[in-house]
């Protein structure tokens, strides 16, 4: 789905790169990533087994971090304000079936505030 | 009054330094041997430590519920209501500890324990005895010799995940109708909040019988998957976020069962002009139905995080609820006069900064609260946040996202029309709040939302009896109601004819 023009839109720090190193090398594989909303843990980004989530029409690709898909809902990612997402390692407990970040670490996603070399939306 | 911390000597919670899973009626170690440490928001200090069980875990907690699952499955109403009822009387006996218990994981204030989520909790216990007892089959005549018998099945064995907003209620809300219905059920409850039903669990494991409730804890990760994606459960319910509701639903779609899901909302809190056309007790309510959106610390799937006000009493009604918002007492969660306690976990606080920092970006006013709130003392290191408002425009981000904390985004509108417009403009349809003194106004705004619940002139209520659930992406089913026996239950139907007559066709 990366011809919807909006993949490289999520980077990673160099800590939530190293995480990504360590669940590959141990998945041998990439991993995936999916950023959830609403309850509790809404707008983690769920690390997840390569493939383990069925990847649908209204699933948006918006990054691939070192081989590693990030997808966000289509809708929500509209109503976020298409935002470019920086992805980072901090300490704490996982949300729902997530895999953590290394031990005592999760993935967490921060909002980078917009540059002036953003791509240009398209419909 | 403050309650002492669980654990201190003079505390009405005992703690043990290190808690097992609940299988089979009795407590077994996880078969990894490992725990991981359970920490009090409020302080952030270890509370106890938990199993961090792995799927071998969930199998024997599935082994245990196969094994009392004939038995109880036979019982009769009369008798599962006689237990469900022994429940909630053991409830409410243990009310104090299990408020201070619940309190002191959590980081809500136990005067809302004490007050809401305990005696909630007993009640609905009681609620599904009564609606197991008057639960009638149906039987329909189709021609005068044959007749369609409809019985109510229970599914087996049910895997349940519960959140960690409201740990015990939630779990009642799941475990209740389960059982009612004659399943035995596998629960996982939140990482964050592993312990209180586990304190719940010394107060009613002797009145369950063997395997019908059996609690694993671990990481969603292992555990909650395991569970979830088992061909030995029949049904599954979570609440929680949308990534893993679409997992639970992909993982029930490939063993054919069915799954109920609640997945959280943005909910509106809609205020129409005539809240002000007198001094008088409504208005009291209604500057209240706002502020309740700090209720829980603002960890609630139906936190009234949107707040539409009609534009000409703006000022003057937002005046009244700042007020009211600026004597919101933030504390130790075990004083009865705290009204805020600490979020559940840092990575929810820092969330909730983060959220702010976005919508003051986008260029929200800050009209309250904002940072972090750094209490001293014991509570130093606790993780706190101040209730907060944001006055901005539907369309920003904070309108838009659940924030899960006690930050309210305030917009104004112009008319009836635009209200709905705007109440209806998100991905979720949870739950809705409509203030007015006009009965049909508040009637034709209660259908045009798209919402499953819509309070109308009050919020936050949740009496058994009252369905909840959630419209779009907010999930599918209705607990909280005598229909969730239909969820937890099949239809068997005997069709039978009382005529010797063959068909006449071979």
């Amino acid at each position: 789905m990366s011809e919807t023009g909006y993949a490289g839109r999520v980077t990673a720090t160099a800590a939530a790169r190293e995480a990504i190193a360590a669940l590959c090398a141990a998945a041998g594989g990439p991993v995936m990533f999916v950023q959830s909303a609403g309850c509790c843990d809404g707008s983690d980004p769920m690390c997840l087994p390569d493939g383990e989530l069925l990847i649908g029409d209204g699933d948006l690709l918006v990054g691939l971090l070192d081989g590693c898909e990030y997808y966000i809902d289509a809708d929500l990612y509209d109503v976020l304000g298409r935002p470019r997402l920086l992805l980072d390692v901090e300490p704490g407990t996982p949300g729902g079936f997530s895999l953590a970040a290394g031990d005592g670490l999760r993935f967490t996603v921060r909002v980078l505030a917009p540059t002036p070399h953003d791509p240009k939306e398209t419909p | 009054m403050k309650y002492a911390p669980p654990g201190a000597k003079d505390s009405v919670v005992l703690v043990q330094p290190r808690y097992e899973n609940f299988i089979g009626g009795k407590w077994e170690a996880p078969t990894t041997g490992e725990y991981s440490v359970d920490l009090s928001p409020a302080t952030g200090e270890p509370i106890c430590e938990v199993p961090k069980s792995g799927p071998q875990d969930v199998e024997l907690a599935l082994d245990a519920a196969h094994t009392a699952r004939e038995r109880w499955g036979a019982t009769t109403p009369t008798q599962r209501a006689a237990v469900l009822n022994a429940v909630a009387d053991a409830i409410e006996s243990h009310a104090e500890m299990l408020a201070v218990a619940e309190s002191w994981e959590n980081g809500k204030p136990v005067r809302e324990t004490l007050a809401a989520d305990i005696p909630l909790a007993a009640d609905h216990f009681r609620y599904f005895a009564a609606a197991a007892r008057s639960e009638e089959s149906s039987i329909s005549q189709i021609d005068e010799q044959t007749v369609a018998y409809h019985f109510r099945e229970p599914l087996g064995v049910v895997g349940q995940i519960i959140p960690f907003n409201f740990p015990l209620l939630m779990a009642a809300w799941k475990i209740a109708p389960a059982l009612a219905a004659g399943n035995c059920t596998v629960v996982k409850p939140a990482s964050p909040t592993p312990w209180s039903l586990l304190k719940l669990m010394e107060v009613i494991g002797d009145i369950v019988p063997a395997g019908v409730v059996n609690v694993v804890n671990g990481p969603g990760a292992e555990i909650g998957k395991a569970l979830a994606s088992s061909k030995r459960i029949a049904k599954i319910a979570f609440t929680g976020e949308t990534v893993t509701g679409r997992l639970i639903l992909q993982y029930a779609a490939q063993n054919i069962i069915p799954a109920t899901l609640e997945l959280g909302g943005k909910s509106p809190n809609i205020f129409f002009s005539d809240v002000l056309a007198a001094e008088d007790d409504f208005l009291d309510k209604a500057v209240e139905g706002l502020v309740l959106y700090a209720f829980n610390k603002g960890e609630v799937c139906t936190c009234p995080s949107r707040a539409l006000v009609q534009e000409d009493i703006y000022e003057e009604f937002m005046g009244r609820c700042l007020e009211r918002i600026r004597a919101i007492k933030q504390g130790d969660p075990l004083d009865t006069a705290t009204m805020i306690g600490p979020q559940v976990s840092r990575q929810q606080v820092e969330k909730i900064a983060s959220y702010v920092e976005i919508g003051l970006k986008e260029g929200a006013e800050l009209l309250a609260g904002g940072h972090r709130a750094h209490l001293g003392g014991a509570l130093k290191d606790g993780f706190y946040y101040e209730p907060t408002v944001l006055k901005g425009r539907n369309d920003m981000r904070v309108f838009q996202e659940e924030i899960f904390g006690p930050v309210l985004a305030v917009t104004t509108f112009k008319n009836e029309a635009e209200a709905l417009e705007i109440a209806n403009d998100t991905l979720y349809g949870l739950g809705a709040g409509v203030w007015t003194r006009d009965g049909s106004r508040a009637f034709r705004m209660g259908r045009g939302i798209k919402a499953g619940r819509v309070w109308t002139n009050c919020y936050h209520l949740y009496p058994a009896g009252a369905a909840f659930g959630g419209y779009k992406v907010s999930g599918i089913g209705r607990e909280n109601h005598k229909m969730m026996l239909d969820h937890y239950s099949q239809t068997k139907n005997l069709l039978v004819s009382y005529s010797d007559k063959p068909l006449g066709l071979f």
